[in-house]
């Protein structure tokens, strides 16, 4: 239980954690404002492009095509990159990738790196192995700045602060700066962000990245970013190590002319995000000049191996289903109990935990009504519902005979025989005479988790079919 | 005991013992797009993002550059290697990248100025490569300035267009106005580490 | 030309809770000229099964429905997330069947196969309509229902704030993580609340049973009225609340 750190070792159950967030006035208010604006934004900027829907279709069949033939772009990735005076790593899984960053970073004599934003390396723990190892890490994205200095957790793909609003992000940096921020102005606030790290970026020895792209064909890397901590990062250092999962592969060059449309749209909601950056191995001159590609498996070649689940694969991190998920929205992302909240990570997570007995993991398939605004936004077509409700059949197979497993059984054998399904009616329509009103009020376990906020029709003298019956039969 | 490269490849295979065709990838999207004067929607959309723009005839580049910097009160420029003498023009000391410039005279500069490899009109975005008149990567990101001319003709439509013009395997940045964050509500502001002022003159 | 056959497919929710709304299917459809008929073999479309991850119980339900439904020219379902079910996932558990691609949800089958939006109804009450999840994404019926509230004489139609956020139901989520179903729900009763519409209504009895329980609980005043029994709703025959 729990060796893959991509969920958070003791997080309760999703609807146990749900409902601690649902009471927390603040939070509630600060998602609200956030997902609500950037959902409009991302609306207008994608209507901007006539084929929105054309690019979907490509980004789809591109990632299809990289995780059909992985095996072969992977090692087409590593002869390119070696080509230019890279150097690949490849990683089973968490540890191992953890390990590789830590001896890296020692053999260039450093005790504290510099890192871009990453999911990648969130999802290992590389900041805690690293820390563990003697090496400090320090986060330069503004949101996984603020969560580092506020010893939180993130919740969000793009903006892990999201839970964040202003005056709390300024208590935090005025606790943690030295040069403290003196409103709570946005732009004081990134201010005070760029005063706190200036000095560590213009000397740090070793940058640590994800990479939101690679290119099979010419072994270059992509990183899509806003506020220039990335360039700092990718350009100034001597030693670069880019930490990428194994599914992050375009084939080519001009594949990328699909995403660098689909991703600024889908996740900033901009024509195009502030920077980004692609370098292909090294650079005489410019640039690191040492470049290590760590290649991350971590559960990814299980999530894989699931004709269903694997489309869970093509996901490029841009955040779009979160911002428009009506569950996200209320809980935030720290009740999914991991680094990928929201309905892609009630998908990605359990896969790449790959034990439907682990409970908390079995849970997150659940965390969803299956309104399918996530699947209608998403870019690379990721049909989430569908790999919600896969996976809710293999949390079922894996608990084995339930309450609920007799009471779903029961039902079936009801609704196979219409005589047996009208008698178990008939028995219904008698509670009619136990709330007159038309309401039910209250009922006993398990229904008193919906009338404890909600009434309950009372059944009808008749039902349809008896009526069809009487009149039409 | 196995290497993990061979474990990972091996994994792969396993897990793809139902090899699924890969069906043709449909690219109906557009590679090019009617979208009437590039200069005026690339100057539209470079401004959207709270970037300054100023069109100007090609002869007249030197006299923009000389009146921005004035204006800006910008003496210490940097420059790459290849920059064009009519660009480095009087009432600035000009920092040219040969030999290298330390990273702290970068930092201690006004700013920089270059030129460009593509500027693609519908994002408002300008592509450096390293090519002519850009130099390093460094130059264009520790100066709090970055004053970037583009010609006319290196203006593109859309991003397909963009990327066929690049060369993939040298060193690119994309930018798309001055640096940015989202990260505070969710609610765009300019300026964090990158540069905090970008200028675009466009030379038609 | 005959008149089309249509099997009406009530929903085991309709059917043993809303019998009102599959009566007024029966009449609207009647109205419009089609031959309807009710198999009695019908139970239910096995999308709680499905969605709470008993496939096999769905399997077998969709086989039944198959058997049930065959040689109609049409089936009309009085509900998006079950005609949703029936012809977008059927197909995945059973393989094909005509039964399942010749389903529709009512307002497609009047508007698209009848190719009629005013359907001569009467209905003097301000009505706020709540578009539900299934109807819109999974079957995509986009305005249709809408067109035809604007065609009922008297209907005062109040436009319903973020309309096609979900209303929190989700079927068994609405037990299995019922607090944050009911979040969902406050928002949802708030926005009703807020068109000062007398009736909400909706294409799912389902979703109208989760709202409706909602603010019936807060006493709200608000009453939850099927789309069917609106467009049935004529003036020489209201409609009345029968349960």
């Amino acid at each position: 239980m729990g060796s893959n750190p991509v969920t958070w070792l003791g997080s309760p159950v999703f609807p146990k954690a749900a409902k601690a967030a649902l009471a927390d006035t603040q939070l509630r208010r600060n998602l609200r404002k956030a997902t609500h604006t950037i959902r409009d934004k991302r609306t207008r900027v994608v209507s901007e492009l006539p084929d929105w829907e054309e690019l979907r279709r490509a980004g789809e069949a591109i990632k299809d095509d990289v995780l059909s033939n992985l095996d072969t772009y992977l090692e087409r990735i590593e002869a390119a990159v070696t080509a230019r005076g890279g150097v690949v790593h490849w990683a089973r899984d968490a540890r191992e990738a953890n390990e590789i960053v830590l001896r890296l970073a020692r053999e260039a004599g450093t005790d504290e790196v510099v890192k871009v934003k990453s999911m990648a390396t969130a999802e290992i723990g590389l900041n805690e192995a690293l820390e563990a190892g003697g090496i400090r890490a320090i986060e330069t994205d503004l949101a996984e700045l603020i969560v580092q200095l506020g010893h939180d957790r993130p919740s969000h793909i793009l903006v892990p602060a999201i839970h964040r609003n202003r005056s709390e992000i300024k208590e935090i940096f005025q606790r943690e700066m030295a040069e403290k921020p003196v409103s709570d102005e946005p732009r004081e606030l990134a201010e005070a962000a760029r005063r706190h790290l200036r000095r560590k970026f213009l000397s740090a020895k070793v940058a640590v990245s994800g990479a939101n792209f690679g290119v099979a064909d010419t072994g270059s890397i992509v990183v899509v970013e806003s506020e220039g901590n990335g360039r700092m990062c990718l350009t100034l250092p001597e030693v670069l190590i880019t930490v990428m999962g194994i599914e992050k592969l375009v084939p080519t060059w001009q594949d990328l002319e699909v995403f660098l449309q689909l991703l600024p749209r889908s996740s900033t909601a901009e024509r195009m995000n502030p920077y980004t950056s692609v370098w292909t191995g090294v650079t005489p001159g410019d640039g690191p000049q040492q470049f290590h590609l760590v290649l991350l498996d971590n559960g990814r070649t299980d999530a894989l191996a699931d004709r269903v689940g694997r489309q869970a694969l093509r996901c490029i991190r841009c955040s779009a289903c979160l911002n428009v998920c009506p569950v996200y929205e209320r809980t935030g992302g720290q009740a999914y109990g991991s680094v990928y909240p929201g309905p892609i990570g009630a998908i990605l997570s359990p896969q790449l935990v790959n034990d439907m007995h682990d409970k908390q993991a079995a849970s997150l398939p659940y965390a969803s009504s299956l309104c399918g605004a996530c699947y209608e936004v998403c870019p690379v077509r990721i049909n989430i519902p569908e790999v919600l409700v896969h996976l809710r059949a293999e949390a079922v197979e894996a608990k084995g005979r339930t309450p609920e497993s007799v009471g779903m059984a029961a039902l079936g054998w009801l609704f196979a025989d219409a005589r047996r399904y009208e008698n178990a009616q008939k028995v219904g329509s008698l509670a009619r005479h136990l709330a007159p009103s038309g309401r039910i009020s209250s009922l006993p376990w398990p229904g008193s988790k919906w009338t404890s906020t909600r009434d309950v029709p009372t059944p009808p003298a008749e039902s349809f079919r008896t009526w069809w019956r009487r009149n039409r039969g | 005991m196995a290497d993990a490269r061979s474990v990972v490849l091996g994994r792969i295979r396993r897990a793809l013992a139902d090899r699924p065709a890969a069906a043709a990838i449909p690219r109906s999207y557009d590679v090019t797009r009617p979208l009437g004067d590039l200069v005026e929607l690339a100057a539209e959309r470079i401004a959207d993002y709270r970037a300054e723009v100023h069109q100007v005839a090609s002869a007249d580049v030197p006299a923009k550059i000389a009146s921005l910097l004035a204006a800006r009160g910008a003496r210490r420029m940097v420059g790459p290697v290849d920059l064009p003498s009519s660009w480095q023009v009087d009432g600035a000391e000009w920092l040219i990248d040969s030999p290298s410039l330390t990273i702290d005279q970068l930092d201690a500069a006004d700013g920089v100025l270059t030129g460009c490899a593509v500027a693609i009109a519908e994002t408002g975005t300008i592509v450096l490569d390293g090519g002519e008149a850009q130099g390093r990567r460094a130059l264009t990101l520790v100066p709090d300035y970055h004053l970037c001319v583009a010609r006319a003709d290196q203006i593109v439509g859309i991003v397909p267009e963009a990327l066929a013009r690049l060369e993939p395997t040298r060193p690119l940045t994309f930018i798309s106005g001055p640096s940015a964050t989202s990260d505070i509500e969710l609610d765009r502001v300019e300026g964090v580490h990158g540069p905090r002022t970008l200028h675009v003159i466009i030379a038609t | 030309m005959p008149a089309p056959r249509v099997g009406l497919f009530a929903t085991c929710l309709t059917d043993t809770f809303y019998p009102s709304t599959a009566r007024a299917v029966v009449r609207l459809l009647e109205r419009l000229g089609c031959d309807v008929d009710f198999p009695m073999d019908q139970t239910c479309c096995g999308q709680m099964h499905y969605n709470t991850g008993y496939r096999e119980e769905a399997r077998s339900l969709a086989a039944k429905y198959a058997k049930v439904f065959d040689g109609y020219d049409a089936i009309v379902a009085p509900s998006g997330s079950c005609g949703g079910m029936v012809r977008e996932i059927h197909p995945e558990l059973h393989g094909t069947s005509d039964a399942f691609a010749r389903t529709y949800e009512l307002s497609e089958f009047i508007v698209d196969v009848l190719g009629v939006t005013d359907v001569g109804a009467y209905f003097p009450h301000r009505v706020t309509y709540h578009p539900t999840c299934h109807s819109l994404r999974m079957l995509g019926v986009g305005d249709k229902p809408l067109a035809l509230l604007r065609a009922v004489r008297g209907l005062d139609l109040a436009e319903l704030p973020a309309a096609d956020t979900c209303c929190g139901f989700g079927g068994t989520f609405a037990v299995k993580n019922a607090d944050t179903s009911t979040a969902m729900l406050g928002d949802k009763m708030r926005n009703v609340l807020n068109t000062g519409a007398e009736v909400l209504c909706a294409g799912d009895n389902s979703c109208l049973m989760h709202i409706g329980g909602g603010l019936s609980r807060l006493r709200t005043g608000v009453r939850t009225v099927h789309l069917a029994e609106i467009l049935a709703s004529t003036e020489e025959e209201p409609w009345a609340a029968t349960p």
